[in-house]
């Protein structure tokens, strides 16, 4: 199907994925589509997301004065882990993988479904179960470790951290799940005219980050099942009157949770790569950098996980090692940001929301990256470790980059995934809402940390009041920002004015189908003939797919 | 400008060498990023604006990086990546190298509050004198979780570990009060673990420290030296009050019946307490003054064992008014209605 | 029982085969970086407590780790055979030498079975449990504490196995599968020959040195 011109009305898909092949709790619950499951994902995280945000938003209501403000040091402790483990393991991780992963990946392989559809849906029923057991262990009172959970503090505190081990333990195993599905689909899926170097941006990106996953999380599940045994049977494996090593656990934590925030950033990446093309109207300039990128941070972000302990008491050689290898992965990111920088050089740019979008992430980006660079000259760390110059750094990156990308992937793909528009104006509302809110809430602890202070504070000196205060109401705006963000989307789930197929006039693969796209994907079997970001005159004059006759049905 | 960067930038005050050198590198490292975002910023700007659509029927050109794009890219990102790393890198060596003749401080976390010990002199909790101008070593130790030591006017942290040393030291040029700070979450009242580093004259520094331990060689006597007043036995348990503060007693055992991380003090004293285990014992004095020594023995049922020693910490008549001072916090015993008898307290049957 | 084993959404089995494989070695994959956290953790506190470790490796019954080992290498060549059955087709006799392997998984449990019951008289368990008199040295009581974890993480798999072996095993016996499609019979031989190559870690770390 060509790229709906202005001239024709669009038209709602009378045979989409959202009808068929049936409507109903069962067709939904036992579905084995991977658009379904990926809707799932989305409603799922995006719900979890808001949870991590009203904990947050306590959190920062707590900072507004030095001393107690709206409850006890014991509910703050509890609530800053909480927001840490929700935010992380069920959204941060999941939420673009597992939610636009799920639902595009196929499609932008010219496939029918993910290779493995049946554990596709079990993997969404192991992040369900995972996310009950955490959401048990908060209602039971919660842990009071931070995310981290350090040892020995986690294996001997009273709180109980068990069952909000054993949920992370569970989601480990949803991600390595859509990790291993994701490959296989990659390697053995691609429909006839796709090779490696016709890959959307977005799949190469998906791809190393289910490496990660994979390679990853197991590693993560042992760790948190070794502090569990601790905490429950205190065996001694980290506890130093027994022979063990409290920093041993670091090691082990951060051998998953570096590549971890490479889980989260790079299908960031992959989403903007996308957008970058489809609204700069452009061919991505330097497809292989931006696709070997992905794979450079996947490799190297493996090694790089004694920067998190600089001042645990590690060698100075260690701590060398360390610094240099972070080093190097800081420059795969420096070559993308060029890269989408240089795309936008001689194009043709349309700036609608998830435009905005990529404008914040560009810039939060660019500074958080450097802030990490700047953290990885280790004298530096020395004074930043553990302050809000870290949890700075962190939320410039995870939420000026994945949130941004998250949004800019909700608006770009909303028409694929409904068939509906959202409200522009609105949308660009909300944007400069939750840019400039974003802003004034992380700047501001950039400088609380060069200032001193520690993270984890529930008081605070008075020195540093004012720009706490200043902290959070920057929080309030971009909190507003995004909830006026979900206020529209759901209102236009139901009355958004109907999209037709490519309302952007994007030459992406999954543009090429209806929206919402039917059951199969496409109509028989898709063989392409051009690469996904081709917008030049000649690439333009027909769509990058041909339909070869549709195959006779067997049983499946 | 060293200044004005550093107020821009909310630094605190440069109370060492080190802590300028490691500001320099920060503003290298801040200005380079300044001037690259504004680059990149300004060049995104630019397309924004000429590059604008113009017409649903654009169509744009096809442009190829060349070798010396990706060259770019890559080399002078990393240049400068690996020359704030080469300047960066010995700043941290050398936090780890003390100069020999450093003056060594034994610093002990505890949940929560900082401990420091001079080898062969006082001890104090919370406070750390140190004199300006010459080198100090710390040598950190944790006596439950990991917490961690840090100086933000010094640029100094170094965490304090369970079970081992760990080591950096510091100079602080001229005389001041700085704050310290737990940099590592250890519970309850993390941001409570205050501490503060006063930085004496040389020479102000050396007094205190010979005062100090002539008070020590004192208290370590059993009799009174000529000339020094005999204390009288009313104010043991004065004594042992200012004590109970001293030494962070009250911060987890209170004095109004209020149950906290130790059982409280009130109404203690012959107290028929049940420990873990199911065991009842008398909270005699024998009980008290081995809950000091060694904590860990008898622990009371429904509570936790993180209650640390004071063996070597108080000399045996410290020991001594501290358990007067238990004694002395009894709940009134005069009952309101009609006098009942005389009160008998029998003997404890050992 | 079907048709033809071809899902809807793969072009061809051939392509559905390699995909299953893939993924297979994938997942197998990641068990072994399961493992290799906790070797990890042994490795490290090898290095420290030499001595201990030592000693407390000396103190186990090295010939039932050796029993052991000979029953799991054997399991994992009736279960070869069992797949080479299944290439040519006999899913009976696929099904029969796959029940062996799982007796001889069975004998393996019972002997860890008799193995800890020994552990827990003399004393030898991880942590503060440890009171065992022959060995005072400081670590053995952490090398307990891996050797309940890596050895228990061990037996969880080899059940595991069992059941896929049983599963597998019983839909081969009952022919589903053929010569030309016996992808699960292999998929399930490839994982029982993991649980078998870890044990070929765990024996040398644990007991020989």
């Amino acid at each position: 199907m060509s790229p709906s011109p202005a001239s024709e009305a669009p038209a709602m898909n009378p045979r989409s994925y959202l009808t068929e092949p049936a409507t109903g709790f069962r067709s939904w619950a036992l579905t084995r589509d991977h658009k379904r499951i990926g809707v799932m994902f989305l409603v799922a995280t995006t719900i979890a997301f808001a949870l991590g945000g009203v904990f947050a938003m306590l959190i920062r209501i707590e900072l507004l004065t030095p001393g107690p403000t709206i409850m006890d040091a014991m509910t703050y402790n509890r609530l800053f882990t909480l927001h840490g483990v929700v935010m992380i393991f069920l959204f941060m991780i999941p939420a673009i993988p597992s939610g636009f992963g799920n639902f595009l990946l196929p499609i932008m392989l010219g496939a029918k479904d993910v290779a493995f559809p049946r554990l596709n849906l079990l993997s969404f029923y192991v992040y369900l179960l995972g996310a009950t057991v955490a959401l048990y262990g908060m209602i039971h009172g919660g842990a009071d470790t931070g995310w981290t959970f350090y040892t020995p503090y986690s294996t001997t505190t009273v709180t109980k951290v068990v069952p909000i081990l054993l949920g992370a333990f569970i989601l480990g195993f949803s991600s390595i799940l859509t990790g291993l599905n994701f490959i296989v689909t990659t390697h053995t899926m691609r429909a006839k005219g796709i090779g490696w170097m016709r890959l959307p941006l977005f799949v190469w990106a998906i791809y190393a980050t289910s490496i990660i996953q994979i390679l990853a999380t197991p590693v993560l599940g042992m760790t948190l099942l070794l502090v569990a045994v601790e905490n429950a049977f205190h065996w001694g494996i980290f506890d130093p009157a027994r022979g063990g090593d409290p920093v041993l656990f670091q090691h082990f934590f951060w051998f998953y949770s570096h590549p971890a925030v490479y889980i989260m950033i790079l299908p960031a990446m992959a989403v903007i790569s996308e957008v970058v093309c489809a609204f700069a109207r452009k061919n991505i300039f330097g497809y292989k950098a931006v696709a070997y990128s992905s794979l450079g941070i996947a490799f190297v972000g493996f090694f790089t996980w004694g920067h998190h302990l600089f001042t645990s008491g590690q060698s100075a050689f260690d701590a060398g090692i360390f610094g240099v290898l972070s080093m190097f992965v800081g420059i795969f990111t420096a070559i993308k940001v060029f890269n989408w920088t240089a795309t936008l050089y001689r194009g043709s740019i349309s700036f609608k929301a998830p435009f905005a979008y990529f404008v914040g992430f560009l810039f939060f980006l660019v500074f958080g990256g450097m802030t990490g660079v700047a953290l990885a000259t280790v004298s530096l760390d020395v004074h930043w470790q553990d302050t809000y110059f870290v949890v700075a750094h962190f939320h410039f990156i995870m939420v000026g980059g994945v949130i941004m990308a998250f949004l800019a992937a909700l608006h770009y793909w909303f028409p694929k995934i409904t068939g509906r528009t959202y409200p522009e104006g609105w949308a660009l509302v909300a944007a400069t809402l939750v840019i400039l809110g974003f802003n004034f809430t992380f700047i501001p602890q950039f400088l609380l940390g060069n200032e001193g202070m520690p993270r984890r504070y529930f008081s605070y000196p008075e020195r540093f009041w004012a720009l706490n205060v200043a902290s959070t109401a920057g929080a309030s705006v971009l909190a507003f920002g995004l909830v006026l963000v979900l206020g529209y989307m759901l209102i236009s789930l139901r009355w958004g004015k109907v999209a037709g197929a490519n309302p952007w006039g994007s030459r992406g693969y999954e543009w090429e189908t209806p929206s919402p796209p039917p059951v199969e994907n496409f109509e028989g079997t898709p063989v392409f003939t051009r690469g996904p970001h081709e917008y030049d005159e000649e690439a333009v004059a027909s769509p990058a797919h041909v339909n070869a006759v549709p195959e006779p049905k067997h049983a499946s | 400008m060293n200044d004005l960067l550093r107020r821009l930038l909310f630094l605190p005050e440069q109370a060492s060498a080190h802590a300028r050198s490691v500001d320099q590198l920060h503003f290298f490292v801040i200005v380079t990023t300044m001037i690259a975002a504004t680059g990149v910023f300004g060049t995104a700007l630019y397309f924004f604006v000429r590059y604008r659509r113009r017409s649903e029927a654009d169509v744009t050109p096809v442009v190829k990086p060349t070798a010396i794009h990706e060259a770019l890219f890559i080399g002078v990102p990393l240049a400068f990546f690996l020359l704030w790393f080469a300047i960066g890198y010995p700043q941290y060596v050398s936090l780890s190298q003390p100069p020999p003749g450093a003056m060594d401080v034994y610093v002990q976390g505890k949940k929560w509050m900082w401990k420091f010990a001079y080898p062969g002199g006082p001890s104090s909790v919370d406070t750390l004198r140190v004199p300006a101008g010459r080198p100090v070593r710390l040598l950190i130790t944790s006596r439950d979780v990991i917490h961690s030591f840090f100086v933000p006017a010094l640029r100094l942290k170094q965490d304090a570990l369970p079970g081992r040393y760990t080591q950096t030291w510091f100079q602080a040029d001229k005389p001041g009060r700085y704050e310290i700070f737990c940099a590592e979450y250890c519970g309850l009242a993390h941001s409570g673990m205050l501490g503060e580093l006063v930085v004496l004259p040389a020479s102000e520094f050396d007094d205190w420290v010979a005062d100090q331990r002539r008070g020590l060689a004192q208290a370590q006597d059993s009799a009174p030296s000529p000339g020094e007043p005999v204390r009288p036995a009313s104010s043991v348990v004065e004594e042992g009050r200012r004590l109970s503060a001293e030494q962070g007693c009250l911060k987890c055992h209170s004095v109004d019946g209020s149950r906290h991380i130790g059982p409280t003090w009130v109404d203690l004293y012959h107290r028929q307490e049940r420990l873990k285990g199911g065991r009842i014992i008398d909270a005699d004095e024998g009980y008290l003054t081995r809950s000091m020594m060694d904590p860990g023995a008898d622990i009371v049922e429904g509570y936790q064992n993180v209650m640390p020693t004071y063996q070597g910490k108080l000399a045996p008549p410290e020991a001594a008014a501290i358990v007067e001072y238990i004694k002395s916090l009894r709940t009134s015993a005069v009952p309101s209605g009609p006098s009942e008898g005389p009160v008998y307290e029998p003997i404890p049957r050992k | 029982m079907q048709a033809s084993p071809l899902a809807h959404h793969f072009e061809s089995l051939e392509k559905q085969t390699h995909a299953a494989r893939l993924g297979m070695w994938l997942f197998l994959a990641t068990e072994v970086l399961l493992f290799t956290a906790l070797f990890a953790a042994y490795g490290v506190y090898r290095f420290l407590y030499p001595e201990g470790f030592a000693q407390a490796s000396r103190s186990i019954e090295t010939w039932i780790g050796f029993v052991n080992t000979l029953i799991l290498v054997t399991s994992s060549f009736t279960v070869a055979m069992g797949l080479d059955a299944a290439t040519r087709g006999n899913g009976r006799r696929t099904a029969l030498l796959f029940a062996v392997s799982v007796l001889l998984a069975l004998a393996f449990l019972g002997l860890k079975a008799v193995e800890y019951s020994h552990h827990f008289q003399e004393g030898q368990l991880p942590g503060r449990f440890y009171t065992f008199e022959g060995v005072q040295a400081p670590g053995a009581s952490l090398f307990f504490a891996l050797y309940f974890l890596i050895t228990g993480l061990h037996a969880i798999h080899v059940i595991i196995g069992m059941t896929v072996l049983i599963v597998i095993g019983t839909r081969a016996g009952l022919g589903a599968y053929s010569a030309e499609y016996h992808v699960p019979v292999e998929l399930a031989g490839l994982y029982w020959h993991l649980v078998d190559l870890i044990w070929i870690f765990v024996f040398p770390l644990i007991y020989l040195i």
